[in-house]
């Protein structure tokens, strides 16, 4: 049965009228209105989904509204304000180095695979901000690609890398 | 707060208004904005505008910008990108002053379809011309308004100038802007000799992805109206024989009382249901209780390539040249090989999703279609409405690579909402997507080739079975009791006198198709990009590299010695000065557990020339392939925007690799079992190449296809990549562990 449900995501509490084992998925694209998390598979096998919740990435089409609670979920619209977060900038960029990288490296095809992309390697770099080309490579096997723009993702993820310790230093 | 786009189709005027006018408003958290500014075209007909008026191709707006109307889908190719680039080039504009508006049935000029990678090579004379007439006739009305000669007027982003004078000068906005030409289209204005192109062969940055990067962007999956319900379709896990559908027995709908606001739709045995919230949808769909009648009428993938080999097939002689058989009786050296190609899928990686809006009299379809008339025909088709009363609009899905699902989505969407009386948003489940799927047909080849004591290529015989592709979409099969039936016949449907041996100089030559019934106890098919060619180029190819050892040459000087054209020579050149490859000798292999090999093949769909060249690693004890590093070069003539055709290339080396060591759909004889990413795994990141895309460019020449060419022989290049490092050959794919294992204990 549906009931109201008050949910963080980016930076805003919103309260859906939705069953506790509706996949966050579902509540995301609908009641929210986001464009970032997609359906891809709805088995957490492909990544498209994908969110942050406290920092971690989560496959939002098998992640029940219950079990979001009170935990802060990021998606893709949110990414900039987390971003800025984490890197105590005073302004929010309008896109996070990895986007960036993503367009200087013209990286995108068909482009529905880089919500997730763009989720993940804004993880990595979170936790890994100069990751090797096997962490890269290990961190985002979990997330396919069906047009096969991986090298120029990996190319992308290493010029966010590098581009984020430039602006730094 | 509501995501909204409005369910009308683009009001037809006779005056363009610059910047575009229809705004497709979306509010998301409160705040509105326009997501994209449109232009309206001018429809001469009920039907579809006439491609003999000027003002079908283009309009010039006041604020001296264009809209150039494309007949051609964005698929993440960029193809809408490079033909504003034409469009740019002939009329002296500057790309920020170009732009497009989205594709639909009555407004768009009907291009075709967006297949065969032929946007550019079809699609692009017609867009250059149109502009390049567009442009006489701006000059033609700045000569009298400058009163000067047209010889001695140019133009310098859309600003018509008097040489000698430059206090006397018009745009073209104010010459024309709002204003329909009221001008024949007659394809006949002269366009600009190559040598003076400033945006054309330049690398522009594809339009769509700064709001792909953003999230942003607006794909078909995204779409909502207001008041419309979620849909989804009830079928079998798994198609069975093309010809066999799904007959349901019965469905029990009391099995989703539970949820309430779902219902069950059905028309014979098109089951589906529609529910107002999305969730509800999909476990109603999963939950619905249907027994399905499924008979075993399929072989099973073991048994396909026999079944195929035994049918009762139509054969037709596609080529045939000199003596054969004679030339393969006196050759000194000969190799007779069969090879087998498997079933694969498109499945795009967000399923197929289709919105549509059914009235008692006409009709408004959102899809992903590559061919929004044929979609309307196949949509108005399951309405039992005239095609005039159905409006197509396209939203980019994800890569469909071929035809994937998209008019099953949108025949689906279309026969749901009929029977709900309101809008239905209906999108596939993985399980659809993957198991409903037209499949790139699955292939089987004999081939014979021989040599002379020169090492030259003498005699080359090439049989291959396939059957074609279906015509009968899934939904229409189903709803209506439409039989499955399929296509008579096209290039790309049977086996190839563009890639089988023609690259390489052969006097006696002789290709033969067999085409099988598909229909009783296959699989449904489709094209799969580049249709067909990876099981030419795995047979063809290995075939190639056969004869260059008999002949005891490098298998890339072999080539280079039975070539004579100057355009195969340049890719099979570029690829190998890439690779840096050397010829040498046959020297012992290595015994290790990880063996390293390289390959190179040559190929193409049905124009262009391409070559490729592998570097794997192979296990000799798992027999796990990995690709290390992939080339691929590609002559496509002109190439408008070569970052375009480079990002092409690196997909296609990534997705040869894929389909060449992991895709196969399997089944068994009642469906398929193939039904998601587990069951039917596709290349993943750590596995992935290094890739070097190769553009040879040729300003000079004709554009011809880039999206499909280099497919063929990458996946060929891995083939002979593995010969190179086991001294193992496997004669069908794709080179699963397994097969490898069983290749290394044949060698």
């Amino acid at each position: 049965m549906a009931s109201k449900v008050t949910i963080h995501v980016n930076e805003r509490y919103w309260t859906v009228d939705a069953a506790p084992e509706t996949p966050l998925l579902y509540v995301l694209s609908n009641e929210l209105q986001l464009k970032g998390p997609r359906f891809g598979c709805g088995l957490a096998q492909c990544g498209s989904c994908s969110v942050l919740i406290d920092g971690a990435e989560t496959r939002s089409c098998v992640t029940p509204l219950s079990a979001v609670g009170n935990k802060s979920v990021t998606t893709l619209e949110g990414l900039p304000a987390w971003y800025a977060r984490q890197h105590k900038l005073a302004h929010v960029p309008a896109l996070t180095p990895v986007q960036q990288a993503f367009i200087d490296e013209q990286a995108i095809q068909c482009g529905y695979c880089y919500n997730g992309m763009t989720i993940k390697a804004n993880e990595l770099l979170s936790k890994t901000p100069q990751p090797d080309e096997a962490q890269i490579r290990k961190a985002m096997n979990g997330h396919l690609c069906r047009c096969g723009t991986y090298p120029r993702i990996l190319k992308a993820i290493q010029r966010a890398a590098k581009n984020t310790a430039g602006g730094r230093a | 707060m509501k995501l909204i786009v409005p369910m009308n189709r683009f009001p037809r005027r006779d005056l363009l208004k610059a910047g575009g006018t229809l705004l497709i408003g979306m509010t998301i958290g409160g705040a509105a904005r326009a997501q994209e500014t449109e232009g309206v075209a001018v429809a001469l007909g009920p039907d579809q505008p006439d491609p003999k008026s000027l003002d079908t191709w283009i309009a010039i707006h006041s604020d001296n910008t264009a809209t150039i109307f494309i007949g051609f889908v964005e698929l993440g190719q960029g193809c809408s990108t490079a033909l504003l680039q034409l469009a740019a080039e002939e009329l002296d504009l500057d790309m920020s002053q170009v732009k497009s508006i989205r594709l639909e049935s009555h407004t768009m000029p009907n291009q075709g379809g967006t297949v065969a990678s032929a946007s550019i090579a079809r699609g692009g004379p017609r867009i250059r011309s149109a502009a390049a007439e567009a442009r006489q006739a701006l000059l033609k009305m700045a000569s009298q308004r400058l009163n000067a000669p047209v010889d001695r007027l140019t133009v310098s982003k859309g600003v018509v100038s008097v040489t000698g004078d430059a206090k006397k000068s018009v745009t073209y906005g104010e010459l024309i802007g709002n204003k329909p030409f009221h001008l024949p289209y007659t394809g006949k204005a002269p366009v600009k000799p190559f040598r003076e192109y400033k945006v054309v062969g330049t690398r522009i940055p594809r339009r769509d992805i700064p709001d792909k990067a953003a999230g942003t962007y607006v794909h078909m999956q995204h779409v909502r109206v207001a008041g419309m319900l979620h849909g989804r379709v009830v079928r079998p896990r798994g198609q069975g024989a093309y010809g066999d559908g799904a007959k349901v027995l019965s469905v029990d709908e009391s099995s989703i009382a539970n949820i309430r606001g779902a219902r069950v739709i059905r028309k014979r045995d098109f089951v589906g249901v529609v529910a107002a919230n999305e969730w509800d949808a999909v476990r109603a769909a999963r939950q619905l209780k249907v027994t399905w009648d499924r008979p075993a009428s399929l072989p099973g993938t073991a048994g396909m390539h026999q079944q195929m080999r035994a049918a009762k097939t139509v054969d037709r002689v596609v080529l045939n040249k000199g003596a054969v058989a004679d030339a393969l009786k006196g050759a000194a050296h000969s190799v007779v090989q069969t090879y087998q190609g498997p079933y694969q899928a498109h499945v795009p990686f967000g399923p197929n999703c289709a919105l549509a809006d059914v009235k008692t009299d006409s009709a408004v379809v959102m899809c992903s279609t590559q061919n929004i008339y044929d979609s309307r025909n196949k949509v108005a088709q399951v309405l039992g409405l005239p095609v005039e009363k159905v409006t197509i609009q396209y939203y980019e899905g994800s890569g469909t690579y071929g035809r994937s699902c998209y008019d099953d989505a949108a025949q689906a969407a279309a026969i749901l909402s009929q029977a709900a009386g309101q809008p239905v948003r209906l999108q596939f489940m993985r399980w659809d997507e993957h198991g409903w799927d037209s499949f790139g047909p699955a292939h089987l080849a004999e081939v014979r080739a021989a040599i002379d004591a020169d090492g030259k290529i003498v005699a080359y015989e090439y049989h291959g079975w396939q059957h074609n592709w279906g015509i009968t979409e899934t939904s229409q099969q189903l709803a209506l009791g439409t039989p499955a039936a399929e296509s008579s016949g096209s290039v790309s449907q049977e086996i190839s006198p563009f890639n089988l041996g023609a690259m390489y100089v052969i006097p006696n030559m002789r290709l033969v198709n067999h085409r099988v019934d598909g229909v009783p106890a296959s699989l449904k098919g489709s094209n799969l990009r580049s249709p067909l060619d990876l099981s030419f180029s795995f047979a063809s190819e290995q075939t190639i590299d056969e004869l260059a050892e008999l002949a005891s040459m490098d298998p890339y000087e072999f080539r280079k010695h039975n070539m004579t054209d100057e355009r195969w020579l340049g890719v099979l050149n570029a690829v190998a000065q890439a690779a840096n490859w050397k010829p040498r000798g046959a020297g012992g292999r290595s015994n290790e557990k990880i063996v390293t090999g390289r390959g190179i093949a040559m190929g193409t769909h049905t124009s262009s020339y391409a070559a490729a060249i592998a570097e794997i690693e192979v296990d000799r004890e798992t027999g796990k392939i990995v690709a290390k590093r992939m080339y691929g070069a590609l002559d496509a003539g002109q190439a408008v925007n070569p970052a375009l055709l480079e990002n092409q290339i690196s997909g296609m080396l990534v997705q040869a690799t894929s389909r060449m060591l992991k895709e196969e759909v399997t089944f068994s004889d009642t469906n398929v079992t193939s039904l998601d990413w587990n069951s039917y795994p596709i290349l993943r990141f750590e596995e992935c190449p290094d890739v070097t895309p190769i553009v040879v460019q040729r300003l000079d020449q004709p554009s011809s296809g880039g999206g499909e060419e280099v497919l063929g022989p990458a996946a060929a290049a891995i083939a002979n990549a593995l010969h190179d490092a086991t001294g193992a050959r496997s004669r069908e794919y794709p080179l699963t562990p397994a097969r490898v294992l069983a290749a290394l204990r044949q060698k």
